[in-house]
């Protein structure tokens, strides 16, 4: 075997984490078994229907720019990136009569700790997102768009590129598309290693060839954005979402979940589950059901915390976690932390919350940008303060320390990242305080050798 | 970047497929924003060099028509570019929290083992570079691991890491040829 070979041989197959048959109802993960990927397979399952749909090429006479726009709004659909902001009202704000060029941009820069949704929705469906967006530029006026993946993920970028010339090569993106006069061209660029680019308007630096630095907001990307223009930007998964609800309606993908809370939602279940994977489950389900869909806890232990939405989002104990769905409203205003990602990070009861967010800090201390002092400074900060106290040379002091420098992170920042580092600490500290004392007391854990 | 006592970097000069590969990636922007192509150049020469050269960065000025330093901006800020040579095979272990939860940490320590060499260091064979890394967006997988930038490596038990190693380390010699 020659060294390309051997390296193939070790790639993920989708099987443990998508092909599972254990979502419920999916709409984006539907009907998918990883070599049905293609135009063609896409089309056979209903695929390009939407685009055809709103474009008046279907035998009915299209929908205008505010009917995609209300369908959206009345879908509820929410943005599935992290931050949850209603979908339609977003592409409402861009301001569509704006002589100039307008960009559209899909954040495939999954990184967030924990997320791992996005890369299977790409590899084994792309044509969902590239329709998605080419509906979404219709619907907002914009002719030039960008996907910008995650560079870990380089197949994820091939295999999207190969996706947009069969697209390209069918009339779906490009001039005078399906003959409707709307043009709109695609392309695909990626990262190389930077969690902060997930952030938006990173992102769009990045995109621009430059350092990812957060800009300051306002301007927002809707009216300065890719190279001062006119830009909307929306996660992978709210763009392949949208295909669906233009066939089937606003109102039936609101009732797939809960008011306020629309659709399904995928949840990358990671950590100590029996098996870690992607779940397609409509917004509302329990948390108890989508544990059981990925198996339970790992044999003979118990559920001790969640961190409900990637690694940002505060912890959650395993007993109150039990009692709450999985939707933006529950996890906020029952759980006190966020739905974010959609990434659900298990520990079971053999885990140390001081060792677990010993690895945390670290990595948001190396991801930070710079930019900003509370956050280069204070994330170093918490770093070392967790790193000393895992290692028995805590003091008493330090708990309020860790809780000080948290709170002088927050909101003190141009973007969310120095707010992602404090709130883990804030959560670990509210729920499991008493780990943290006993290992400044006794310079050991609470629970037995962490494996 | 250069001394009155060195010589002064000259750019590296770029083969017609390079160029090529380049200018795909500089035909998606617009004309007068050719910088955006730079975080693609160079993955591209860092996939053919092996690394990011400050004569890959002037190369790299050049075609795209930016000062060198907003290049060398963009290398040092990205995790993935490396600023120094490396192994043939550079191997990224995931050990952020989802996948330390299930091995990564132990993944990683399994290589330092297998290959005698700490994180961050490269074999005396000059064939791997290990190096520890922060989420590849592929939390079920774990243990993951990327290999040379481009290939990741989904659930990495110990058994797979040493057939990984293994293989690797009998094919390397006709691929160094190649």
């Amino acid at each position: 075997m020659n060294v390309e070979q051997i390296l193939s041989s070790f790639k993920a197959t989708g099987v443990e984490t998508c092909f599972h048959g254990r979502h419920i109802n999916p709409q984006i993960y539907a009907d998918i078994n990883g070599s049905n990927w293609r135009l063609k397979d896409y089309e056979a399952r209903g695929g390009y229907a939407a685009l055809r749909k709103i474009l008046g090429k279907d035998g009915g006479e299209g929908l205008t720019q505010d009917q995609v726009i209300a369908t959206v709004k009345e879908s509820g659909l929410r943005g599935r990136g992290g931050a949850g902001f209603p979908t339609g009202l977003k592409w409402s704000f861009m301001p569509r009569q704006f002589p100039g060029q307008k960009y559209l941009v899909c954040n495939s820069d999954e990184g967030e700790p924990g997320t791992c949704k996005d890369r299977d929705i790409m590899l084994y469906n792309p044509h969902t997102v590239i329709e998605g967006m080419a509906i979404a530029a219709y619907a907002m006026g914009i002719s030039v768009g960008y996907n910008y993946i995650h560079g870990e993920i380089f197949q994820v970028y091939e295999r999207f590129e190969e996706a947009l010339e069969e697209a390209r090569a069918a009339g779906y993106l490009g001039e005078n598309i399906l003959g409707s006069g709307f043009n709109f061209q695609l392309h695909a660029s990626h990262g190389f290693g930077a969690y902060i680019c997930g952030e938006e308007t990173a992102l769009l630096e990045s995109l621009e060839g430059k350092k990812g630095q957060p800009r300051f907001k306002p301007p927002f990307p809707a009216s300065f954005g890719l190279y001062g223009k006119p830009t909307t930007i929306n996660n992978t998964e709210t763009f392949a979402a949208v295909p669906w609800i233009i066939r089937n309606g606003g109102q039936a993908y609101l009732e797939c979940g809960k008011p306020n809370n629309g659709g399904t939602k995928i949840f990358s279940v990671s950590g100590d589950v029996q098996r870690p994977g992607n779940y397609e489950v409509p917004m509302g389900t329990p948390f108890a059901k989508l544990l059981e869909l990925a198996g339970g806890v790992r044999a003979g232990r118990q559920l001790k915390a969640v961190i409900p939405g990637g690694s940002s989002s505060p912890v959650i104990p395993g007993a109150m976690m039990m009692d709450l769905t999985m939707d933006y409203d529950s996890i906020a205003k029952e759980g006190g932390s966020m739905l974010g990602s959609g990434a659900v990070i298990v520990m079971d009861d053999t885990r140390c919350m001081v060792k677990s967010l010993q690895r945390l800090s670290y990595f948001y201390a190396h991801e930070s940008c710079g930019q900003c002092t509370p956050c280069r400074e204070g994330t170093g900060w918490l770093s070392r303060v967790v790193d000393r106290i895992e290692y028995g040379q805590g003091r008493p002091s330090d708990m309020d320390l860790l809780d000080s420098v948290a709170g002088n992170i927050m909101g003190r920042t141009i973007c969310a990242l120095g707010d992602a580092a404090a709130m883990p600490v804030r959560g670990m500290l509210k729920h499991y305080r008493h780990e943290f004392e006993h290992h400044i007391e006794h310079k050991t854990c609470v629970v037995g050798a962490y494996v | 970047m250069s001394s009155a006592s060195k010589t002064p970097v000259q750019p590296l000069a770029l083969s017609e497929a390079t160029r090529a590969r380049f200018a795909r990636e500089v035909a998606k922007f617009p004309a007068e924003q050719k910088q955006s192509a730079v975080m693609a150049c160079l993955a591209i020469l860092q996939q053919e060099q092996g690394w990011v050269s400050p004569e890959g960065e002037l190369a790299v000025a050049e075609v795209l028509g930016m000062p060198v330093m907003a290049v060398h901006e963009v290398t040092t800020f990205y995790n993935m570019y490396n600023q120094k040579p490396v192994g043939r095979f550079k191997l990224n272990v995931c050990t952020n929290l989802p996948c330390q939860l299930r091995g990564g940490q132990q993944a990683l320590e399994h290589l330092e083992h297998k290959l005698g060499v700490a994180a961050g260091e490269t074999t005396a064979d000059g064939l791997f570079t290990l190096q520890p890394s922060e989420c590849q967006g592929a939390c079920a997988d774990a243990p993951v691991m990327l290999v040379n930038d481009r290939h990741m490596c989904s659930f990495m038990s110990h058994d797979k890491l040493d057939q990984l190693i293994d293989s690797l380390r009998s094919a390397a010699p006709a691929a160094a040829k190649a």
